[in-house]
């Protein structure tokens, strides 16, 4: 129905003789969210890393958007789109929360040197369609009453949201959520759960995730993928991986 | 109730062995011989003194601090901050500087103005500096290779193509920002210390580099009669030069070599004024906030989509114009540079202004460049303790205000709803 926007292949990472990814295989089609789960340390974010630029990955290949994209730094892969976020917040602590979403639309203002200089009209409307931008998200996330506040000073649920709108400021086409939930309380879990459907279903995003909170990741993923010490185990809809033998060994152990 | 004998001792010995030495004898020249000389008693007996007043504070301590805390504590730095951040006063408060230093030329003696025109190249020094180091938080230890950049450039354009300060000014500027991304471009990817040793390194191979090609630079005896500023080619000497006229000839006036002074102190605080307001302008720029972030998360940059190569290089090569531009101030000013001037004391001293200013904080940068240029003058006359007041300044500084004279409080852009 739609074609896949990013899909990988054989991916593999090596560090010295350590071999944390082996042959895994993804793919994500547009407006679909898929999910990536496995037990502590089976190299989940080290995929995140290497489809993201943050490693280059010892072979396979990376297609996003029909473009190779393995191997390139991590902020030209950022530029075509691909926006992630971190197992730990990793926001601009004293700057303040709009501040936050003005630093993440760099790519998109008006950086001539001259043109700040003397306030020229472009710059100032680049500026004045960036504090919009931030400003609708900053709506959507339920943080417009906190945009002067000093992101450090936020609660951690807040922050969590706040860094999901500071990647949609730079309007991506696929979020790469690292462990979003973690540290979330129930009914702030919830509201992630609304705000990633709503971010599909709404602005056309689609989502690979990492998480390890399964009644979330049962809710709303489209597709699930199974890795187990670097290897992939399963792949599936929820209903087949929820019940595929060797996944519940992998989670609870022989027996 | 408790004693410190055993620190209070060691505390005594120390001062008692450190002030003996120090003040307690004198090396004598009589004929061709050195000899040893005790001081005279009344020294020997302040010597004692502080030993004694040592050892009682460090035993009694806690009383004493207790007997110290029960005075008020100045709340003098809370008000001020409160007021300085609002846009209003602070607005008055830079009308009312600007307005001081452009009457004080007409006031103050011409060793002051002189002085103050030394304060103002380093104001406008550490507020080069201030973008390298406090706003994009890469510590460079060679920022005073860009300063000698800058004036060799203007020198040398000077000596062998008999280029006006004009010109000379904006190739200094050109030419230090060249050198800062050329150096900056492979530098850039090192963190921390190691780009701190690099960026030392290179302050270093300028300055040897100067002082070895002779054939250009003049090595250690510099370049000397380099022209003055004039002013739309009007000339500050009592005589003209071939095809020029001189500022007291057009105005009719009598000539009066403090003119040259003041042209030069007032065209400083011009470059200064330059300077703070393009800074100004750079951190409420996209560039100065990408230059925040950086400085706070290298990482999460990245994974946003900003080329961190670029956006520190771009601080590096700003910063580093601005060293070239007071460079070649500097090398019109004096007249006579050589690599002596460029030495790693001056990296050292830059920093400290930044440092002692507050990272990031301009009017802080400004207050400290004043303080670290007046006070070793005005210190003159102690002599060969001027570097140990020096010192202690900087220890006391670290220990009551740590964040610096007056911290940085970026403008923060509001949302208005």
């Amino acid at each position: 129905m739609s074609k896949n926007i990013l899909e990988v292949s054989d991916l593999t990472m090596r560090f010295g003789g350590l071999l944390a990814v082996n042959g895994v295989g993804l793919s994500i089609k547009q407006n679909q969210i898929v999910s990536m789960i496995g037990p502590n340390g089976a190299g989940k974010t080290t995929v995140f890393n290497c489809l993201t630029g943050f490693y280059q990955p010892t072979s396979g290949t990376v297609l996003f958007a029909g473009e190779e994209i393995q191997g390139l730094p991590g902020f030209k892969i950022a530029r075509k789109g691909m926006i992630r976020t971190f197992q730990h917040v990793r926001l601009f602590k004293d700057m303040t929360v709009l501040e936050n979403l003005l630093v993440a639309q760099h790519q998109h203002l008006n950086n001539s040197l001259l043109a700040g200089l003397f306030k020229t009209r472009s710059y100032r409307n680049s500026e004045q369609e960036a504090l919009d931008n931030a400003a609708y998200w900053l709506k959507k996330v339920g943080l417009l009453d906190d945009a002067n506040r000093e992101a450090g000073t936020l609660a951690y649920g807040q922050q969590r949201r706040l860094e999901i709108a500071r990647c949609m400021v730079t309007r991506p086409t696929l979020l790469m959520l690292d462990e979003p939930a973690a540290g979330l309380n129930p009914s702030e879990t919830d509201g992630l759960k609304q705000l990633i459907n709503d971010l599909r279903d709404n602005y056309g995003i689609s989502v690979l995730l990492i998480e390890h909170d399964m009644k979330l990741v049962m809710d709303i993923s489209d597709h699930i993928t199974v890795i187990n010490q670097g290897t992939p185990l399963a792949a599936g809809t929820p209903e087949q991986v929820r019940n595929n033998p060797a996944v519940i060994k992998a989670y609870l152990g022989e027996e | 109730m408790r004693l410190y004998i055993k620190s209070a001792i060691i505390s005594a010995i120390v001062v008692l062995v450190l002030s003996a030495v120090l003040l307690g004898v004198r090396l004598t020249q009589v004929g061709t011989e050195l000899l040893l000389v005790g001081a005279e008693p009344s020294v020997l007996w302040k010597v004692f003194a502080a030993t004694a007043l040592i050892f009682f504070y460090n035993l009694f301590r806690d009383q004493i601090e207790r007997v110290l805390g029960l005075i008020p504590k100045p709340a003098l730095s809370v008000g001020l901050r409160e007021i300085t951040q609002r846009q209003f006063v602070q607005r008055l408060m830079w009308c009312f500087i600007i307005a001081a230093a452009l009457v004080f030329p007409f006031l103050g003696s011409r060793s002051q103005i002189d002085l103050a025109t030394l304060v103002l190249i380093y104001v406008m020094l550490g507020l080069g500096l201030n973008i390298v180091v406090g706003l994009a938080g890469l510590l460079d230890l060679g920022y005073v290779g860009f300063y000698a950049v800058g004036a060799y450039t203007y020198a040398m354009l000077a000596l062998y193509f008999g280029v006006g300060f004009w010109t000379g000014l904006v190739a200094a500027g050109i030419m230090a920002a060249f050198f800062g991304f050329i150096l900056g471009f492979p530098v850039l990817r090192l963190r921390g210390d190691y780009l701190a040793i690099v960026t030392l390194g290179f302050g270093e191979i300028i300055r040897i580099l100067l002082n070895n090609f002779t054939a250009l630079t003049g090595g250690p005896r510099g370049i000397g009669s380099i022209p003055k500023p004039t002013l739309f080619n009007l000339e500050f000497s009592r005589r003209a030069s071939e095809g020029s006229q001189t500022f007291h000839e057009y105005f009719g006036i009598a000539f009066n070599s403090t003119h040259r002074v003041m042209f030069l102190y007032l065209l400083a605080l011009v470059l200064v004024l330059i300077t703070v307001f393009v800074i100004n302008r750079l951190i409420r720029m996209p560039i100065g906030r990408a230059w925040e972030a950086m400085r706070e998360d290298e990482i999460a940059c990245r994974a946003l989509g900003m080329n961190p190569t670029n956006i520190k290089l771009s601080a590096f090569t700003i910063g580093a114009t601005f060293a070239g531009f007071a460079g070649s101030f500097f090398a019109a000013r004096q007249g006579f540079i050589s690599p002596e001037s460029f030495t790693f004391i001056e990296s050292a001293i830059i920093l400290a202004i930044v440092v002692l200013g507050g990272m990031g904080s301009q009017i802080g940068v400004i207050l400290a460049a004043i303080v670290m240029t007046v006070l070793p003058e005005m210190a003159r006359e102690f002599n060969e303790y001027r570097m140990l007041l020096f010192g202690l300044m900087m220890v006391l500084m670290m220990i009551w205000r740590p964040q610096g004279l007056l911290p940085m409080k970026r403008p923060h852009l509001e949302l208005q709803q």
